[in-house]
């Protein structure tokens, strides 16, 4: 027990809107050669909130996502997910600490239907081994049958049920993206990644998608972190956004402080320097 | 000459149905042992998008394996056994040094870096075992030799060798096994899963190394097979690498990706060459049995390129 601790018994001072931090990135840089990617940024994402990283082409969001979800390791800087620093690990790993995310130029299994796609999402959560599934009857086959309820709902829940015997790479754009958050579902994250959910659709797509991620983090309580270009979006979804130019770190807030803030004016509007 | 081509081998095939019947049961012989090659190619094809041009070689080093261990006083099973720890440890191996450091090239690197494998493979092979053709341990193994003729009263006599049934069973009960194993569970999705993009297999958490580890080890099971059945019939020798290379028109024929596909396209194959040897052969002078298999899959390839069961390549631009 910490000495310094003393408001042990006094109603807590604290704002109700402070919440626990989910994952925080501290000083971290990242380069590729010569290249500075990321340059000492901090940031953290609170639990249940929609964290928006957003910025002009070339900042590094994406970087920063792939630093997130263990794809890329920076060189310096510490990464704390849930409150322990995170060691080196490998990319497929973050997956199994329930960090999940989609890609900004859709990294959908083409060759496979929707169905089997969301069912991909779920590989973790399946456990019976190798040698039950040699067998496949039996227990192999309950737990299949188990998690397929679960996409079911998942494709209830994204209206995707015309498609669900369709090879994801015939559907158009849009659904696609669709797909992709459905499997990242799949895993019942709990931060969800989204790089620019909404490139490349119509207004109509917009707001669906903008719906079902509202829905996603009310309705199950996921945190979200989402990269997107569209700041109509990104202003009515996110809590808190936080702003990069070349590597840096130029606003962090709620979203009307960020949109007022000068810098960034600058960084997207572009000044003489 | 029309005659000949269009009326004659039909004539034959009515005329003399025990000589038919054998031809059939050889071509099915040779199309169920193509079938199992072409399956050691899909399995890779299926995981990482490439042909995996050292599975030709595999068979042979996994047969000169088996056979030189028992040479140097090994008990046969016990060499079986160690054979495919051997080929487990080469699975492994192959992961470990080559497709790790590959994640997220193009395809053709991966593709060159089995044409390395291959040459990799044949030297260290022939430095190990010599470069020599050695018999198949069968009878050790317990593969029945021998044969069994039915005759069928007048009208003659169809002979089945034992080896060519028990080749035919394994290989039938392989392909089976390897079949439902990747098409119905968790692990075949994770395998296609891979296949696809390597980058959102990881993100569902799938293990890359641990995938491609399986599946070289399945391949080289298969190989192992392949070698024995293979050798039993003929000699292990580096020429069976060759043998193992028909399975390029199978995989043709049936699609890259299908393993009834390479089933299908193994029995088109094996029965087409025989046939086609037997009654149309002479007529340009015989042997064309070994290049008949690639006429069928480049005709094939004109009507239907991703095979009769491969999957339809869907690019939207």
């Amino acid at each position: 027990m910490n000495a310094i601790v003393t408001n042990e018994g006094l109603p807590t001072s604290e704002p109700v809107t402070q919440r626990e931090v989910l994952l925080k990135v501290d000083n971290v840089s990242l380069s590729f050669g010569g290249v500075k990617a990321i340059t000492d940024i901090s940031l953290d994402i609170q639990k249940g909130e929609i964290r928006a990283i957003i910025g002009p082409n070339g900042a590094g969001k994406t970087s920063m996502l792939n630093v997130i979800n263990g794809f890329y390791h920076p060189q310096e800087g510490t990464i704390t997910w849930r409150g322990e620093e995170r060691r080196k690990m490998k990319p497929y790993e973050a997956a199994s600490q329930g960090i999940a995310r989609t890609f900004q130029n859709v990294a959908l299994f083409k060759g496979m239907t929707t169905l089997d796609n969301i069912m991909s999402g779920r590989s973790l959560k399946m456990k019976k081994n190798f040698f039950w599934q040699l067998l496949w009857r039996g227990p192999a086959e309950q737990e299949e049958i188990e998690h397929r309820r679960r996409v079911e709902d998942i494709i209830d829940f994204l209206e995707i049920q015309a498609i669900r015997k369709t090879p994801v790479g015939k559907l158009p754009y849009g659904l696609q993206k669709r797909v992709e958050l459905g499997r990242a579902l799949a895993m019942e994250p709990e931060l969800l990644l989204l790089d620019e959910p909404m490139a490349g659709m119509n207004l109509e797509e917009k707001e669906d998608m903008s719906r079902f991620i509202l829905d996603v983090n009310q309705e199950f309580g996921t945190t979200i972190a989402l990269i997107e270009h569209d700041m109509g979006v990104v202003m009515d979804l996110s809590d808190r956004v936080v702003v990069l130019d070349y590597g840096k770190k130029i606003a962090d807030g709620p979203p009307e402080e960020v949109q007022a803030s000068q810098a960034v004016i600058d960084a997207y509007l572009g000044v003489s320097h | 000459m029309l005659y000949d081509i269009f009326v004659d081998p039909f004539v034959q095939m009515y005329q003399m149905p025990d000589f038919f019947l054998q031809v059939l049961w050889e071509g099915f012989v040779a199309g169920i042992l193509y079938a199992l090659i072409a399956l050691g190619f899909v399995l890779i094809f299926k995981a990482s998008g490439v042909f995996n041009f050292a599975q030709g070689i595999m068979v042979v080093f996994a047969g000169l394996t088996l056979v030189g261990l028992h040479e140097n006083g090994v008990p046969a099973f016990v060499a079986l056994g160690l054979t495919i720890v051997v080929m487990g440890v080469l699975a492994y191996g192959i992961e470990r040094v080559v497709m790790r450091p590959l994640v997220n090239q193009p395809d053709i690197i991966l593709l060159m870096a089995t044409i390395g494998l291959t040459y990799f493979l044949i030297g260290f092979g022939e430095f190990i075992f010599g470069g020599e053709p050695k018999r198949m341990i069968a009878e050790e193994l317990w593969l029945p030799t021998g044969s069994t003729a039915f005759e069928f009263g007048e009208r003659g006599l169809v002979i089945l060798q034992h080896i060519d049934i028990a080749a035919a069973v394994i290989a039938i009960i392989m392909v089976a096994a390897l079949g439902i194993f990747f098409n119905k569970t968790r692990i075949g999705r994770a395998l296609r899963a891979v296949a696809d993009d390597h980058q959102a297999a990881l993100s569902v958490g799938i293990s890359l190394n641990q995938i491609w580890a399986i599946v070289w080890f399945a391949a080289g099971l298969v190989a192992l097979a392949t070698g024995i059945m293979w050798g039993a019939r003929s000699d292990v020798s580096f020429a069976l690498e060759i043998v193992a290379f028909k399975a390029l028109p199978v995989l043709i024929l049936g699609g890259f990706t299908s393993i009834p596909g390479a089933i299908i396209g193994g029995l088109i194959i094996g029965f087409g060459e025989k046939i086609g040897e037997l009654y149309w052969g002479g007529l340009v002078g015989g042997g064309i049995e070994s290049w008949l298999a690639y006429i069928i899959a480049l005709i094939f390839l004109l009507f239907r390129p991703q095979g009769l069961f491969g999957e339809k390549i869907i690019e939207r631009v």
